[in-house]
């Protein structure tokens, strides 16, 4: 499937893509010669889409993720999540913005070590938009989908690694995100684990109609996805 | 600020180093304060406790009670100005006392003032050969009742009771009245003894809707006398800016040591959260946010060292005998040690805003 079919499809569905990045470059200055990250990069998601990147140390994955979160701007090239055209914001447009659209679950977990772990999912209310009482609800239910409610005052080193990942899962979904981009979440994990914490991220994905990229270097984890894009050299190849 | 605070309860051992050095650091500073108050106080307090506007000294004494005279036409003449209210004689001399009980060599120091407009805390003029005694004599045995016998004449004096806050040069005062004074000086100190009716200096009130400085501008320009207003007075006593400023630079340099031992701890604290700040801005944390925890964690360390420190040196003021060291802790000493080192806290603070505007979020990525 091309990325105008996946495109095509998910008009089709009549909701608009979670992602739409358009000719995007991304180049590093280093010292007088030019590094480029991303090159000419094309990529289309649904908006329940979940898309393995897949491709070696230094291909580009980071760089992609970071400009398809709203943490980097492009160079070159246009950027749409959910719509929102966010190619030319500012720092804290972008700022604004991952509070607000986006969720992220990082390769080494990195929960706050000294909060609970309904806490946690708290950060994200504290940061950014201050609902409270509905963040405490939603935080709650999280909790709850995610077989979590009887460890939620449990600090993160109270907790299995399978438990933190799940944490991580729902602190990424706490700002009920379009678009959540997920580092190489199995990577601290044995495989067991990590084909429940993929199957887990598969189920909340599609139960929420959410997108998702999910970076890897595991070839196993891209049957959890709806189709796998890979990356060598800072280009995508279908 | 939550996350801050959380953070503060919940790993107090991890601030306790800072919290511990701010502490010391805060009693010296506080414990400093209040040596420079009680240093000044004791060679001050009775110029300070002058419920009056303005002294007039003899144009040659250079603001010195020793060296100066008031002769009964100058008093007439600044009685007769229409920004003068009223006028009150004002002499001192300074003798070791004996005290009942004591050594024969133990002297108690003193300095025994005549007065007819009596300063804070101090009564009306007591009768002759009657005296109210500073708190700081209390050091050298002294006790209401005693009998005290001044200088080498041992000219008797009976304590009445104890006043405040009124030593000099640091000596502790006893408020006697003019006669009294008089005969305290022609008995011991021949050298300076003044004619009747002339005194040393004149405590004056101005009239009403004067300010102490036109009144003290009227004094000066109707006649040749130096009218200093109080707190000029205070400062013209010989030794008190050399004290203020001395004690003043080690306070500043408390102060600075304060400054980069928190600047120290919280940029350390920040480069150890590099990570997690990056996480958090990933996320949607602005700088502004993380730094304004920060900010919080070190107002609330020093608030903490700074309300130990408070406590610490007040239970010292208690246990320290009046006289013994000139140590005094005021409220507004302590007040403003805490602002200065909340003040402090914020500018060491300061040194790390670089540091968590330069955390990238995309380094949460790809780590």
């Amino acid at each position: 499937m091309t990325e105008t079919d996946t495109l095509r499809n998910a008009t089709n569905r009549t909701s608009t893509p979670a992602l739409v990045m358009r000719d995007v470059r991304k180049v590093y200055q280093m010292g007088d010669a030019e590094v480029v990250a991303l090159d000419h990069a094309e990529l289309t998601l649904a908006s329940d889409e979940i898309v393995a990147l897949v491709g070696p140390s230094g291909s580009g994955k980071t760089t992609l993720c970071s400009i398809a979160g709203g943490i980097l701007s492009p160079t070159a090239g246009s950027v749409m999540v959910s719509g929102e055209e966010i190619t030319g914001y500012s720092d804290k447009q972008r700022t604004t913005f991952r509070q607000n659209q986006v969720g992220f679950v990082f390769q080494s977990v990195n929960l706050v070590p000294f909060l609970s772990a309904r806490e946690n999912l708290l950060v994200v209310d504290e940061m950014g938009r201050r609902e409270r009482k509905a963040a405490r609800e939603r935080a709650d239910r999280l909790l709850d989908e995610l077989g979590l409610a009887e460890r939620a005052r449990n600090l993160p080193s109270e907790l299995s690694g399978g438990q933190r990942q799940r944490v991580a899962i729902g602190r990424s979904l706490m700002n009920e995100p379009e678009l959540v981009l997920f580092d190489e979440p199995t990577s601290s994990l044995d495989s067991e684990l990590g084909a429940q914490v993929m199957e887990l991220i598969r189920s909340e994905m599609k139960d929420r109609s959410t997108a998702a990229i999910v970076v890897t270097h595991d070839e196993r984890i891209t049957q959890y996805c709806d189709r796998t894009v890979r990356i060598s050299d800072g280009r995508l190849e279908a | 600020m939550r996350l801050a605070l959380r953070e503060l309860r919940r790993r107090p051992g991890r601030f306790a180093t800072a919290a511990s050095i701010l502490t010391l650091i805060a009693i010296l500073l506080m414990f400093l304060g209040g040596l420079l108050d009680g240093l000044i106080q004791t060679s001050t307090g009775a110029i300070e406790a002058q419920e009056v506007d303005v002294l007039v000294y003899g144009a040659t004494s250079e603001g010195s009670f020793l060296r100066s005279r008031i002769e009964p036409e100058e008093r007439a003449a600044i009685d007769a100005l229409p920004e003068v209210a009223q006028t009150g004689a004002l002499s001192v001399v300074q003798l070791g006392a004996r005290v009942p009980g004591n050594g024969p060599r133990e002297l108690a120091n003193t300095a025994l003032w005549g007065y007819e407009l009596a300063p804070a805390g101090v009564p009306a003029p007591p009768g002759d050969g009657e005296a109210y005694a500073d708190d700081t004599l209390r050091a050298s045995g002294v006790t209401t009742g005693q009998q005290l016998l001044v200088g080498p004449a041992r000219t008797p004096v009976t304590v009445l009771g104890f006043v405040k806050n009124t030593a000099y040069a640091g000596q502790g005062s006893l408020w006697a009245n003019t006669t009294t004074w008089r005969e305290v000086v022609n008995n011991n100190r021949p050298d300076a003894v003044l004619a009747p009716e002339v005194f040393q200096a004149l405590a004056v009130r101005g009239a009403d809707g004067t300010s102490p400085d036109q009144l003290s501008a009227a004094i000066e320009e109707s006649l040749d006398v130096i009218a200093p207003t109080v707190p000029d007075a205070v400062e013209a006593i010989p030794g008190v800016t050399e004290q203020r400023g001395t004690f003043n630079q080690i306070l500043s340099v408390t102060l600075v040591i304060a400054l980069v031992v928190i600047a120290l701890f919280f940029a350390l604290i920040t480069v150890e959260r590099t990570a997690l700040y990056g996480v958090l801005k990933a996320i949607g944390a602005r700088s502004r946010t993380i730094f304004g925890g920060l900010v919080v964690q070190a107002v609330v360390v020093t608030l903490i060292g700074a309300t130990i420190a408070a406590v610490a040196v007040v239970v010292l003021d208690l246990l320290i005998p009046p006289g013994s060291i000139p140590l005094a802790i005021s409220p507004l000493r302590i007040m403003s040690s805490m602002t200065l080192l909340l003040g402090a806290a914020i500018v060491g603070c300061a040194f790390s805003l670089r540091r968590v505007l330069q955390v990238d979020p995309a380094s949460a990525l790809g780590s």
